[in-house]
């Protein structure tokens, strides 16, 4: 298998992030684990938490909400709409996470289909502000200290 | 918050505005005086001075003691800063898409077993 590496490009002269990743898939397995819940569940948050899904609805104009939880508890939740979905093609859905009420994304999937049945996946969102954004992009960092501290928590459970 | 956190807010508030973020690019071909710089705005010489120092202040750039022409230098490696900054990011969406790799290969498998079994009877 090739290596892909996800690329990151972030707007300059508008807030939007763009990631943009290479499958060794055909576009439509891609598509299908992004549409079907029970596959999107598997792969999508961050490492430590599950996925629960609590609506989900994949057709143009349809709707979506899914839970992290950790432990059995709810850590964060997200909702939004599937605003078009074009079977194997292409994906724009709006995104909010509930802790922020008021902030919304756009994200549009694209699924361009390369040679060799491989697939190149870009995810183009759309945010309010920069500001937006950029607590967007720092949020890996708190993902990365959240992790920390649970690792710390463990340790000292093993300690005493 | 560290050393380093405030550095990066100063950095992504000065670069919030368009004009700055056009010197930005214009300095990164080379150093420019202010005057050289305002040329292509409708902006006054004082405005531009302005933006300059806005970025002066978060960093970004550096103005040499060159008393006549005080040219402006680009610092690039607070831009280091902020790619270490959005690599953190990047990390953790590498790390959704090999779980999607994973999900995909285990998708072929079970299209393949299926695919067994359907033979096999």
């Amino acid at each position: 298998m090739t290596k892909h590496e996800t690329e990151i490009v972030a707007g300059e002269k508008a807030p939007t992030i763009e990631i943009i990743r290479e499958f060794d898939a055909a576009p439509e397995r891609i598509f299908r684990a992004h549409i079907d819940p029970e596959l999107y569940a598997q792969w999508v948050g961050p490492r430590s938490v599950s996925t629960r899904i609590i609506r989900w609805d994949a057709r143009t104009g349809g709707e979506w909400a899914f839970a992290n939880d950790r432990d059995g508890k709810e850590l964060a939740s997200f909702f939004g709409s599937f605003h078009e979905v074009r079977p194997n093609e292409r994906i724009v859905w709006t995104f909010t996470y509930e802790g922020q009420p008021d902030g919304v994304a756009l994200e549009t999937l694209t699924f361009e289909e390369l040679e060799r049945g491989r697939t190149r996946l870009k995810v183009l969102s759309v945010v309010q502000d920069f500001e937006t954004r950029d607590a967007m992009l720092a949020s890996g960092m708190d993902v990365g200290v959240n992790e920390g501290f649970d690792k710390l928590d463990d340790l000292i459970a093993k300690e005493s | 918050m560290d050393e380093n956190a405030e550095r990066l807010n100063r950095v992504f508030a000065a670069l919030s505005d368009p004009t700055r973020r056009d010197l930005v690019a214009r300095l990164a071909s080379g150093d420019a005086t202010v005057g050289e710089l305002a040329e292509p705005y409708e902006m006054s010489l004082q405005a531009i001075s302005k933006h300059v120092k806005v970025l002066e202040e978060a960093g970004l750039v550096t103005r040499s003691k060159d008393a006549q022409r005080r040219p402006v230098h680009l610092d690039a490696e607070v831009f280091d800063l902020m790619t270490k900054w959005i690599e953190r990011y990047r990390r953790e969406a590498e790390e959704r898409y090999r779980r999607l790799d994973a999900l995909l290969e285990r998708m072929t498998d079970e299209k393949q077993t299926q695919a067994r079994k359907k033979d096999a009877s």
